[in-house]
């Protein structure tokens, strides 16, 4: 691997799961019907065995998912990391995410097509 | 794991990408910061960055991380601005109707040509009829809540300024009427959105807790306090209680979760003082030093032990407890209040117990408390911009004046809006004979029984309507169409609450104008000596330095032009004072305590005594409920609630965008899989949801967290994407949730109507069931003719 590998780490307790990210993403590749560069997945909602519920929102990076290099290239971050209304996603080197990891509910995505 | 205030919001942008400046060059584009404030329709602005290119084509938006109202976030909506911008849909030109109403010809026209038009029809009318002859309507979420107005008092010269059939005014009006005659003044949760430095401003703590009751702030972005606030509080570990009868989001992530039944509010929060009164949680000093009427509110309270409250409310006992203690014993405690308080027929009373179990808790004008909500430097940013112009003895003509005590009181914002529909029907007090809507569409939203008001607006010799796309309100009704700018084609200021920011017009598309600019250009040609101003921003700069708005002691005017705020983007207070009950700052005669006829806070309203109302919060079953009208029930049997939010579309806005629609393509209802079973409804079936009134058809989706009493729908549905002329009528009637709705349910203050607390029954379309639109077209339907 010659070049240090990105990601975007997600701070998914905090994802309600308001699209904008999808959108920011769709808009800022031109994306089409139908075609997403991330896209929210949702967990539950079901009761748990002690009554409580469970219902989650989590962005799935996928392939289209450039980590925006030309914004990134410009001095911006990823359309989704400046607009996500949660502030729940965070872009930089695996390496330096990994060690941002300092609670449950966090997930490091590593998008294809950086 | 609770974050630092100072980890909240990212300050690790690039200043030399997002520099601080109001516009400059970044190779071939140019940036302006702005913010956004309609159209499209929401009642927030965020600030945002516009990039034009060197034709004047907006080619790109982002969020603005310099600022500290939404630092740098933005919701899917205006992540869509391109499309919403540059959709081909739009209006862009002025347009009188040439065919009948309904079939949808028109005739573009010049702007003088319409300016023509709409002075003839005024001097008619002023002539016949008077002025009072004139209703002007607005929207909600649109930036025209005081130029309307303005328009209506300083340009018609008629008293009736009113919204579009809202019936009992029932959007905020009752908590913010009722607010300010107990407790002088509305409040607000305080996520430090008064502070420039937001969350590390150092005389801001945050809530310990905050109780959400009757709204998704993360969706609506209601009443100008953006959703998102919410959560970045919980990330610094305020805890949350939320009082819905759905599970959203926020629910699920609160310590309780209590599935009221709507329209029983009143019942839980008085059930809440009883509590805090048996327990003693409440504060004692705050009630003895400031308030007025405890006695008599710990009686009524007494009325509503748990046990009561729970029956009513469809809630445990123990849960009720539960809640009350934790929102009594944290602080500071703050309420995010919303929409459902208002939706109900006793509106005023619910929001009353909501507000006086804040204040005995401590909670008012606290730090992370409920703090006072003023327009930025004391702007008249509300329904009575100019109303000084008009005669006081004119004022009291204005229609239903005589309705209640508090309209004959002068207390009333808007001509009271069922009786604006009465009056239409039968020409009493007088005739309407025309009717100015900006941003307004009154068929597809807000309007309580849309047939009835369809049926209505059809009486009206003139209705001229000012929008951005083409509506089924227009179509069906309006005869003359003018074509308004959006946010980025206006230069214009936002204000409520805080920060006064600028809107700069970047692009401009076809002919259209913005609303200050068409209401000045009518206005100088109907009565000159009021219109005095030049320019779209001369105005402003007036409206931003006061707008006529009487003096007080706090927020101070502004002393700068419109110019200046675009310079600086968006305008803060040194400092936002907290206690300002303590410190004179509540009332004009710069004394200490608050703006009611006692100065203290009345948990005991002596208005509403005077006036013969029960002075005291009470609960009353909505008119048509399981309990109210047992027989019904029985035809009706799940309990009705409208009105279900969603990240897309703003009230009726939003429909024509493909993008909004891939992710939200139909109306939904969500039932239980149990409802769902018991009817012979799968997932996304089209079902029947009907009642005593109407019937509309919208699609299944089944919930496992939704009550299975509870029947909740979406409103605001048109397709812009079906025919416009009648019988099609975009199929505004199809899926249209006020197909049920009542108007003229309204209480003894005139203030709510029960929009949220419906009966319903459901059935699976099978086809047989004749098309709404056309026969309420045809025939006049659904069901009352
Ligand atoms: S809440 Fe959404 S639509 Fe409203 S101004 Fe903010 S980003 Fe735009």
């Amino acid at each position: 691997m010659a070049k240090e590998l990105k990601g975007l780490l997600v701070d998914y307790e905090f994802c309600s799961g308001c699209h904008a990210c999808e959108v920011a993403c769709k808009k800022s590749h031109g994306l089409g019907a139908g075609q997403y560069g991330v896209l929210v997945t949702k967990f539950g909602p079901f009761q748990k065995p002690d009554g409580r519920w469970e219902m989650d929102f989590v962005p799935h990076f996928g392939e289209l998912c450039d980590l925006c290099a030309d914004r990134v290239a410009s001095g911006r971050k990823p359309s989704c990391v400046h607009h996500c209304q949660s502030f729940a996603i965070q872009y930089g080197t695996v390496a330096e995410l990994a060690e941002k990891i300092d609670k449950t509910k966090m997930a490091l995505f590593v998008p294809q097509g950086q | 794991m609770r974050r630092d205030p100072s980890e909240i919001i990212p300050r690790d942008y690039d200043e030399g990408v997002y520099r601080n400046e109001w516009r400059w060059q970044e190779g071939d584009l140019t940036v302006t910061r702005s913010a956004q404030y309609t159209a499209p329709g929401c009642h927030d602005s965020c600030s945002l960055l516009y990039y034009t290119d060197a034709d004047g084509n907006l080619v790109d938006v982002e969020g603005d991380p310099r600022s500290s109202y939404n630092s740098g976030r933005l919701c899917m909506r205006c992540l869509n601005m391109l499309e919403t911008v540059n959709h081909p849909e739009r209006l862009g030109h002025p347009m009188k109707r040439v065919g009948e109403r309904g079939e949808d010809k028109w005739e573009q026209i010049t702007w003088d040509e319409a300016y023509d038009i709409i002075v003839e029809n005024v001097h008619d009318v002023w002539e016949n009829y008077g002025p009072q002859s004139i209703v002007g309507m607005q929207g909600t979420g649109r930036n025209v809540v005081w130029q309307v107005p303005m328009l209506t008092f300083m340009g018609f010269g008629s008293p009736n300024m009113s919204g579009g059939f809202l019936s009992g005014d029932a959007c905020y009006l009752p908590r913010i009427i009722g607010c300010a005659l107990y407790g002088g003044g509305l409040w607000v949760v305080d996520a430090a959105q008064f502070h420039e430095k937001r969350y590390l401003d150092e005389n801001w703590t945050k809530p310990e807790l905050v109780l959400v009751w009757g709204n998704n702030p993360v969706a609506s972005n209601a009443d100008g306090f953006y959703g998102h606030w919410i959560v970045d509080l919980m990330r610094m570990g305020t805890r949350l209680i939320t009082i819905d009868p759905r599970m959203t989001w926020l629910a699920v992530r609160s310590e309780q979760w209590l599935a009221i039944r709507p329209g029983t509010d009143a019942a839980l929060a008085l059930a809440m003082i009883n509590v805090a009164v048996e327990e003693d949680l409440y504060d004692h000093e705050f009630v003895e030093k400031w308030t007025f009427g405890f006695d008599e509110l710990k009686a009524r309270a007494a009325e509503y032990a748990p046990e009561v409250a729970a029956e009513i409310c469809y809630l445990d006992t123990e849960e009720i407890r539960k809640a009350a203690r934790a929102f009594a014993t944290a602080k500071p405690a703050a309420i995010q209040w919303g929409v459902s308080l208002d939706q109900q027929t006793h509106g005023v009373q619910a929001a009353a117990a909501l507000s006086h179990l804040g204040a005995m808790c401590g909670n008012l004008d606290v730090p992370g408390g409920n703090v006072f909500a003023i327009s930025a430097y004391n702007v008249c940013d509300n329904y009575s911009c100019g109303q000084f112009a008009v005669d006081p003895e004119l004022m009291k003509k204005r229609i239903g004046e005589d309705s209640t005590p508090l309209h004959r009181g002068g207390f009333a914002q808007l001509a009271q809006e069922d009786a604006v529909l009465r009056a239409i029907e039968t020409d009493e007090p007088y005739p309407v004979r025309m009717i100015w809507m900006q941003g307004t569409n009154p068929i597809a939203n807000m309007g309580a029984d849309s047939p009835r008001v369809y049926r209505a607006l059809k009486r009206v010799p003139f209705i001229v309507v000012v929008d951005a796309v083409k509506t089924p309100t227009i179509v069906a009704c309006a005869d003359l169409v003018l074509p308004c700018a959006m946010s980025c084609e206006r230069n214009s200021a936002r204000a409520w609450n805080w920060p006064m920011r600028s809107l700069v017009q970047v692009t401009q598309h076809e002919e259209c104008k913005s609303d200050e600019t068409i209401i000045l250009e009518v206005g100088k040609r109907l009565k000159p000596e009021n219109w005095p101003w030049e320019t779209d921003t001369e105005l402003i700069t007036w409206w931003i330095q006061g707008g006529g708005s009487p003096d007080k002691p706090w927020p101070q005017k502004a002393g700068f032009t419109w110019e200046d705020l675009r310079e600086d983007v968006m305008m803060w207070e040194e400092e936002y004072p907290y206690r300002k009950y303590e410190k004179g700052l509540l009332r004009p005669d710069g004394q200490p305590g608050f703006m009611t006829p006692t100065g203290l806070y009345e948990f005991k309203s002596v208005l509403f005594e005077a006036w013969g109302l029960d002075p005291l919060p009470f609960f009353c079953e909505p008119p048509e409920s399981p309990v109210s009208t047992p027989e019904l029930a029985r035809e009706y049997p799940y309990v009705l609630t409208t009105g279900m939010r969603s990240f897309e579309f703003f009230h009726s806005e939003h429909r024509n965008l493909e993008t909004m629609r891939e992710f939200h393509p139909d109306p939904i209802t969500e039932i239980s899989p149990a409802v769902a079973a018991a009817n012979g409804i799968e997932e996304g079936d089209w079902i029947w949801v009907e009642n005593m009134r109407g019937r509309c058809r919208q699609r299944a989706h089944l919930n496992p967290s939704h009550p299975d009493w509870l029947v909740s729908s979406e409103h605001g549905w048109w397709f812009p994407e079906r025919e416009a002329a009648e019988p099609s009528l975009y199929g505004v009637f199809d899926s249209n949730i006020n197909n049920l709705t009542p108007m003229e349910q309204i209480g003894p203050v005139g203030l709510g109507a029960p929009y949220k607390c419906q009966i319903c029954r459901i059935y699976k379309d099978d086809g047989s069931v004749p098309n709404p639109t056309e026969t309420i077209i045809r025939e006049g339907g659904p069901f009352n003719g």
